[in-house]
């Protein structure tokens, strides 16, 4: 049941947050219910190993291979989960398409969901209140702030996660790109094109 | 009523601002720390995650507003572990003595568990549960007023924005844990869970543009057929 008590027990730990998190983390240590090593091995996976490059590997193929990305459209969970893309917070995918008549963006407005397996932690951004509040009412506002100024005839489809299902956007490939194998491509694709704040980058020497 | 974090569509917060692609993970170390101590809590196994998202939603609006995100975490997380029976107030402030083995010292998250538990998740879908009423193509009403249907000022995921709203069924996901319920120690229910579409000329006094559509996913319950 909801306790909406004025006393919450948060306000007896210090105030400043970083002292808060000490604090907590030594009690808890203390007796035994967490461990230190278990701490980095956590941060050390969202620092190093997890983040925006599983993404961009996803989207890479699908550029490139036509059957992979109707499989990735059909059931994203099963193909990210094949490339060894799954886990917390990634437990139910769908992948949402750009084309020239409909762009994709992603906001969680009730909190911060997010596909940990395939972008990582979100940026600071995503979790602001300014995003969560305009994303959903004034998505080309937003996209002007990213630099984003989509064609008239382009429709915006804002996908609001309010629940376990996670959404990744599947943005365009762009032009000057034939013959560039994955990694070449990968590297064009941004986080910020995964969430549909941005667009894919050109190519080096490309149009711009 | 909803609560503080239900903001979708509040004017106001002022523009957002973008941080560069290659800005660090983590801003500062404590907000690693608050991630990786509020991750290891979960293990604990004394709630789940619509449990601990409530608890950041019950923070008082004050707080709420006030807190940075990882300060939101940090404190629920503290709230919780009281409320639940893990830490004591004593604990929070210190006074009690070292004790014996806490109880559930057993369940403590070990180093060599976390690629485990990381990679496996906590799928929110399941079997059984009521018959799918909606097709896609199928036009719906969400719930008005909104909130949660069993528990006062309870968590739900309908947003305030899109309460009374009419929109059409875009898929299926499947069945899923109901947070109304999950999130309040009432059981599972598990729900049809949909995609639902919706223009934002439906939600918005002045949409951007009449293409322009917001799609939610929403539980059957929240939904009523809408006769065309």
């Amino acid at each position: 049941m909801p306790h909406d008590h004025s006393d919450h027990p948060h306000a007896l730990l210090p105030p400043e947050p970083a002292l808060r998190v000490k604090a907590l983390e030594t009690i808890l240590r203390d007796k035994g219910l967490i461990d230190p090593a278990a701490l980095e091995e956590i941060i050390d996976t969202y620092q190093n190993k997890i983040g925006p490059q599983n993404g961009a590997r996803v989207v890479a193929k699908a550029w490139l291979d036509d059957d992979f990305r109707a499989a990735l459209m059909q059931d994203a969970t099963s193909v990210v989960r094949d490339l060894g893309f799954y886990g917390r917070q990634g437990e139910h995918m769908v992948v949402v398409e750009n084309t020239p008549d409909q762009h994709n963006m992603v906001v969680c407005t009730l909190c911060s969901c997010y596909p940990w397996p395939l972008l990582g932690i979100p940026p600071g951004w995503y979790k602001s209140d300014a995003y969560r509040a305009s994303a959903v009412r004034e998505p080309r506002k937003v996209l002007a702030e990213f630099g984003v100024i989509l064609p008239k005839g382009t429709a915006v489809r804002v996908w609001d996660s309010t629940a376990e299902v996670r959404y990744l956007v599947l943005p365009m490939r762009p032009q000057g790109t034939e013959g560039m194998d994955e990694d070449a491509l990968a590297a064009l694709v941004t986080r910020d094109s995964m969430i549909g704040t941005g667009l894919a980058r050109q190519p080096e020497g490309g149009a711009s | 009523m909803s609560r503080v974090h239900d903001i979708g569509g509040r004017f106001g917060d002022g523009p957002v601002l973008p941080e560069g692609q290659d800005a660090p993970v983590f801003a500062a170390d404590w907000h690693a720390r608050a991630l990786a101590v509020t991750l290891a809590c979960g293990s604990l196994g004394q709630w789940n995650i619509d449990t601990s998202r409530h608890a950041r939603e019950r923070l008082s609006p004050k707080d709420y507003t006030r807190f940075s995100y990882y300060e939101k975490w940090i404190s629920a997380l503290a709230d919780l572990l009281v409320e639940k029976g893990v830490l004591t107030v004593a604990d929070l402030t210190g006074v009690d003595a070292p004790e014996a083995k806490h109880p559930l010292a057993d369940r403590c998250l070990r180093a060599d568990q976390v690629q485990g538990v990381l990679a496996s998740g906590g799928p929110a879908d399941r079997t059984g549960g009521p018959a799918s009423l909606f097709q896609p193509g199928q036009k719906v009403r969400t719930r008005h007023p909104g909130g949660n249907a069993m528990v006062a000022g309870g968590h739900t995921r309908l947003p305030a924005y899109a309460t009374g709203a009419v929109g059409v069924i875009e898929r299926l996901h499947g069945t899923h844990v109901l947070p109304d319920s999950a999130a309040h120690g009432l059981g599972e229910a598990p729900e049809p869970l949909y995609a639902v579409r919706f223009a934002a000329s439906e939600l918005w006094a002045q949409p951007e543009h009449p293409r322009d559509e917001v799609v939610l996913d929403l539980w059957q319950s929240y939904l009523s057929a809408e006769d065309t």
